[in-house]
């Protein structure tokens, strides 16, 4: 008796197992956490079990929330510019070869030099703090998203290019229909890792200048937190932070996935 | 017949020294199926790039007597090229792939549309329009690979080992496919292979080239029956063809060692 194959429904079911397995991945995180803090009878000073961060989250999220809208409108401005900056510079750098062997070093100083070691020079120069964060965050983002962004335009397939040629394309439509479709993977590579970046950036920027008062941004809340000896609420912005990142993370994966899904090998789930 | 292309006198040096193509005169009629064979490193295939206007030859002349060419002495748009692989955009459906050499001549998609969809007909993939060339087969993307070189509806299809890569079951299907549209339009075809069985097959023609450096050995034309197919494939006349230009590539191998 033959009988009808039937389509495993796998993928649905592995999800959901994936999630579960990360949701009590972390419950368990959390459990050991408090297990250690009441076990030990640690005060909370030095270190706050999950309940008092929870709390410190809650309580003080009239200082907190402000500082992190602070923290993420600097990552996402610096990003956004990043973005840009990177995409228009690769495009103008592939166009000539002498031209990217001119502004090689300067790409490369840019990105060897520790932010933390040039942010208190930014920081004079800069109109105002803020405008100095965001460029110190800038500074970090960029780098990711050129080298990535030239790396791609540069890996066209050449028989495309002989093709485009063949027709008569010129430079404008190559670019458009050829080499920035091509550069998307690698775009997508550099956008996820500049995410990150921007936003550790935003946070070291922050400890550099040490800006206090109504502007202040996630990093200050915890250096302020960490003088008073108030470890919960320290806690409960380092939490911020991650979570921060995490979205970012999520967010740009995203965005790769919803670009790429169609047709490119990474985005492409294959069943073994 | 008249002349569609001519080759006079061409050479070509590389950059490190090497010496493609001395000194390759060839006129190609109206109307051919002409097979450029030989062994690898013949310069087959640099022969066929500088009829594309692909790269220049470093000395001698293409002419195209009979066409209008444009600033860079190329029929532009008469022109359609095959290369070894598919060669598609992987982030363009079927129709996309399609479509492109007509985008790049300014046509909109609403234009293009129909003749788009008559050369997908024509090829067997008009329901596959929407697919991408992840999810098509070997021969399915040589197919759209084809496509895309006649939707210009070129008066010459220049194609680079075509089918090389491909299993021979679907390659003998898209050599008969090829050799059907070659009558039906009357189009020039001028084909680059390493097979005998295959140039013999397929051409009117057959110039046997020899390496180092790639010139002109032989030029053979080939008698062919009406009909092809299966039965062509094992006939006496058939076997004769392919020994014949067997023994004229093994003369221009001959010539390359000596």
């Amino acid at each position: 008796m033959a009988s009808t194959p039937r389509v495993p429904s796998i993928s649905t079911r592995q999800r959901v197992l994936q999630v579960l397995v990360l949701l009590l991945a972390l419950a368990g995180g959390i459990l050991v956490w408090q297990w250690i803090v009441t076990a030990n009878q640690i005060p909370k000073y030095i270190l706050p079990s999950p309940v008092d961060t929870a709390v410190a989250l809650f309580t003080d999220s009239d200082t907190l929330w402000p500082a992190l809208l602070v923290t993420m409108r600097i990552t996402f401005m610096a990003l956004a510019v990043a973005i840009i900056g990177g995409v228009t510079i690769a495009i103008i750098i592939v166009q000539s070869k002498w031209l990217e062997l001119a502004l090689f070093p300067f790409t490369v100083i840019l990105q060897v030099t520790p932010i933390i070691a040039i942010a208190p020079l930014i920081l004079i120069y800069a109109p105002d703090t803020q405008t100095a964060l965001m460029i110190c965050a800038f500074a970090v983002a960029f780098f990711p998203i050129l080298s990535n962004m030239v790396q791609g335009l540069k890996s066209v397939d050449h028989r495309l290019l002989d093709l485009f040629e063949l027709y008569g394309a010129n430079r404008w439509q190559t670019l458009l229909f050829l080499r920035i479709p091509a550069s998307m993977p690698y775009f997508m590579a550099g956008l996820r890792i500049a995410g990150g970046l921007s936003l550790i950036a935003a946070v070291v920027a922050e400890f550099a200048a040490g800006s206090a008062g109504q502007g202040a941004g996630l990093a200050f809340r915890l250096l302020e937190s960490q003088y008073r000896l108030n470890l919960p609420r320290m806690f409960a912005a380092l939490i911020m932070l991650c979570g921060t990142g995490i979205a970012i993370y999520a967010l740009t994966s995203l965005i790769a996935w919803l670009t790429l899904h169609r047709w490119h090998e990474s985005a492409i789930e294959r069943e073994d | 017949m008249s002349t569609l292309l001519a080759m006079r006198d061409v050479s070509k040096i590389f950059a490190n020294g090497t010496l493609a193509l001395n000194g390759m005169s060839l006129e190609i009629g109206e109307g051919e199926f002409l097979s450029l064979l030989g062994p690898s490193g013949c310069g087959k295939s640099t022969a066929l790039r500088i009829m594309a206007g692909l790269a220049a030859p470093s000395s001698g002349t293409v002419e195209w007597p009979s066409s209008r060419t444009n600033e860079r002495g190329l029929p532009q748009g008469d022109i359609g090229f095959v290369f070894q692989e598919p060669t598609l955009m992987p982030w363009q459906n079927v129709f996309g792939n399609v479509y492109l050499p007509l985008k790049l001549h300014g046509l909109s998609k609403a234009q293009a549309r129909e003749r788009v969809m008559d050369n997908l007909q024509n090829v067997g993939l008009a329901d596959f329009a929407n697919a991408y060339p992840r999810q098509l087969s070997g021969g399915m993307k040589m197919r759209v690979s084809i496509a895309r070189a006649l939707v210009t509806r070129p008066r010459l299809l220049l194609m680079d080992e075509p089918f090389a890569a491909l299993d021979e079951i679907t390659r003998h299907k898209l050599n008969d496919d090829l050799l059907a549209l070659w009558r039906r339009t009357g189009i020039t075809v001028i084909f680059v292979t390493h097979s005998v069985f295959e140039s013999a097959y397929l051409s009117s023609r057959i110039v046997v080239m020899r390496p180092r450096p790639g010139q002109v050995f032989s030029d053979l034309p080939i008698a062919q029956p009406e009909m092809r197919g299966e039965t062509y494939r094992v006939s006496e006349f058939y076997r004769a063809n392919c020994q014949s230009v067997s023994e004229a590539l093994q003369g221009a191998i001959r010539a390359a060692e000596s």
